[in-house]
């Protein structure tokens, strides 16, 4: 499944990310952070599209973007 | 099975930034960390870091760094670049470092087209003293030196550096590039490349101008600062590329007797 990783220690709460997010899967976290920011958060990770419009959006890089790809195909099974 | 398709680029220490949320410091320093890996030359480039809100830029950066008086990192980097000609220089400097206090030096190390790199970061007003008018900044724009907004006739107009630069002989690539959206942000990331490649494979100068928005200082969040730099900055800073040497001219077609005549009742028509 297509996931992020947000840092919450390095997220300051500018919220670019959640504007940035076409299928709306971030969102506001009501937890601070030890800065005192309220960082966010992922939900919704089945409607992910790793597309990676918050990472590059993210002044902070606090984002890590994972694609789900498919397991090789054995040279067997591509045979058939 | 996850792959990473996106993570902190190499030459990005692992700290975190003391910028205002939303200032896109963090994005254009991102831009130049990638570009530094991209091109290899993380093991011989040196960064001359400004006065300004990137004034502590050398705990972000994994190379080597100088921090330069304010204004003069172009003076500093020429006497690094003199001195060292194999190794990698750029400068990354704020808009009241460049365009204000640091003009003469600015101008003078473009015009002599010494082999530096220049990351721009024009955000229209002085971030770090406390939102004080810059010379970028826009006309009728509130700073705390001109509470009723800037006016032409007492402070002059929005310095265009950008355009400046393309005038200059010794410089061979000038564009101005914005951060407010993932698309802009592609365009500017690809203009950092050029503008290393300048240096890596030309020894030239190559100038990128970033706009960039201060949410602290134009009092508006952080999304809103970044709609400000599109409708606003965008119109008074018009985006794109001013100038690339470096560039392959167009290819024309091959002249035909038939395109000669084409050519010749055009010129006649475009004299009439």
């Amino acid at each position: 499944m297509n996931t992020i990783i947000i840092d919450t220690e390095r997220c300051k709460g500018c919220y670019l990310c959640i504007e940035a997010c076409p299928k709306n899967c971030i969102e506001q976290n009501g937890r601070p952070n030890a800065s005192g920011n309220y960082p966010v958060q992922f939900v919704l990770a089945s409607e992910c599209i790793a597309c990676a419009l918050c990472a590059l959006v993210c002044p902070d890089v606090a984002i890590t973007v994972f694609r789900h790809v498919k397991e090789a195909k054995t040279a067997d099974t591509a045979m058939a | 099975m996850s792959k990473v398709i996106f993570e902190r680029p190499r030459y990005l220490c692992d700290k975190v930034t003391h910028y205002c949320a939303g200032c896109t410091h963090g994005t254009a320093h991102r831009l130049v960390a990638e570009a530094i890996e991209h091109f290899g030359v993380g093991e011989k480039a040196v960064a001359v870091a400004p006065a300004g809100c990137s004034v502590m830029l050398y705990k972000y950066f994994d190379v080597d760094s100088v921090e330069a008086p304010h204004g003069r990192a172009l003076a500093v980097g020429t006497g690094i670049k003199r001195a060292r000609p194999d190794l990698f220089v750029f400068t990354y400097q704020g808009d009241g470092d460049l365009a204000s206090i640091g003009l003469c030096e600015t101008m003078h190390a473009a015009n002599r087209g010494e082999g530096i790199t220049v990351i721009y970061v024009n955000n229209a007003v002085y971030g770090m003293t406390g939102g004080q008018m810059a010379p970028t900044t826009l006309l009728g724009q509130r700073t705390t030196t001109t509470p009723a907004g800037r006016k032409h006739d007492n402070e002059g107009h929005p310095l265009k550096m950008a355009e400046m630069m393309a005038t200059l002989e010794g410089v061979l690539y000038s564009e101005r590039v914005a951060l407010y959206d993932p698309k802009q942000i592609r365009r500017a990331r690809k203009a950092i490349f050029h503008a290393f490649e300048v240096q890596t494979k030309h020894n030239g100068f190559g100038f990128v101008e970033v706009l960039s928005a201060c949410p602290t200082n134009l009092h508006l969040s952080p999304v809103q600062s970044q709609k400000w730099v599109e409708n606003e900055m965008c119109a008074a800073f018009p985006l794109g590329l001013y100038k690339d040497v470096t560039a392959k001219p167009p290819e024309l077609p091959a002249a035909t007797p038939e395109a000669e005549v084409n050519g010749v009742s055009q010129g006649t028509c475009h004299a009439v």
